[in-house]
């Protein structure tokens, strides 16, 4: 159920993904410190293209990363094979996607 | 096995049924001291109920063919003293889990040892037989980790501990996959593309979550999960070469 391509590909996406794990908390706790409304937030992230960047390339990670994960468990506990496997694994990662570059330009793009 | 008896008995369940289905039976059994597991099924086997079937062969821990599940837990029986597995006198045994059962406490090999065949372990010579032997040096790294798993005794006690294996039937499986690993680090075998090929498949190595119940429950102390390791790493740096 995992070749050696979704393997190494689940192992890429969490490399990517760690720093940029970090660099969110760290960013998180460090903006926080004073207080922040949503106003200020927007204000320094919209027309950022470091945060687009940022945030896609953490949302494209985040949505092979998940989709592989989840890929195993429905196969494991609940025995979904075949095509159906297939299908459901994409569907994961395009609805992860989607919302998430969604959400990645509702607060970068402008 | 020694005879001196006792007037203590076990308490013993046996798994008997087939396929289809079954139950646990009780039998009592004399204690014996220095008693395995095997000598308790075969005195079931021969004083009380001759219709039980179970599969031995050595008896002394070389062929693999007698392990089953022993108080819940997969073990070589010939080499299991009830001593160090009874809790208060009681023993259960039932078949090896993660196979076929065709009867009582035998199961089908079959796919345990078709999945040999499916992670590339059959030979293929380096050499023929008028070319100069390949030299094998065993100081060499590849030959002491080829070294590491070739004591395989096929006895499928990792198969049975092997939860991705319940999960996954299609997953290759420890004692497979070590052997692949073996082949792949023999200079003496020349198809370790096909191994490495065969184990990168969706059934692969690559399955494996290391929870290392192959390891902990290897009656000859291999390490498969260290093997299956090695193939993830060894495919990986092949598909990135390629």
């Amino acid at each position: 159920m995992l070749d050696v391509r979704l393997y190494l590909l689940q192992r890429i996406s969490a490399l990517i993904m760690a720093p940029l794990v970090i660099g969110h908390i760290a960013v998180m706790i460090y903006a926080v410190q004073g207080g922040l409304s949503a106003a200020e937030i927007l204000g320094r992230t919209q027309g950022s293209l470091w945060w687009m960047l940022f945030y896609g390339l953490f949302v494209i990670a985040v949505s092979v990363h998940a989709a592989i994960g989840l890929r195993v468990v429905v196969h494991e506990w609940l025995g979904l094979k075949g095509i159906a496997l297939r299908l459901f694994t994409s569907f994961v990662f395009v609805v992860l996607l989607a919302l998430g570059l969604r959400a990645v330009m509702a607060v970068t793009a402008g | 096995m020694n005879t001196s008896n006792t007037s203590a008995s076990l308490n013993v369940s046996v798994w008997r049924g087939t396929s289809d289905g079954g139950e646990f039976r009780s039998y009592q059994v004399p204690v014996q001291s220095n008693q395995t597991v095997l000598d308790v099924v075969t005195w079931i086997q021969q004083r009380i109920d001759n219709t039980l079937s179970y599969r031995f062969a050595c008896r002394v821990g070389m062929c693999g063919s007698c392990a089953m599940t022993v108080n819940g837990e997969p073990r070589w029986t010939c080499r299991t003293h009830v001593n160090n597995v009874t809790e208060n006198a009681t023993l259960e045994i039932a078949p090896l889990r993660n196979l076929p059962v065709i009867k009582d406490l035998t199961t089908n090999m079959d796919p345990f040892f078709d999945k040999w065949i499916k992670a590339g372990g059959v030979h293929e010579p380096s050499a023929l037989r008028n070319d100069p032997m390949v030299p094998v040096n065993p100081e060499s790294k590849a030959r002491k980790v080829a070294s590491e798993g070739v004591e395989c005794i096929n006895c499928a006690v990792c198969y049975s501990a092997c939860d991705t294996v319940a999960a996954n039937p299609d997953y290759l499986g420890p004692a497979a996959l070590q052997r692949a690993w073996t082949l792949v680090n023999d200079v003496k075998h020349n198809g370790k593309n096909t191994v490495l090929s065969a184990v990168s498949e969706s059934g692969g190595c690559h399955n494996c979550h290391s929870h290392g119940s192959c390891t902990r429950y290897c009656p000859v102390e291999l390490n498969p999960m260290k093997a299956v390791a090695g193939l993830k790493k060894s495919t990986v740096l092949s598909l990135l070469r390629s």
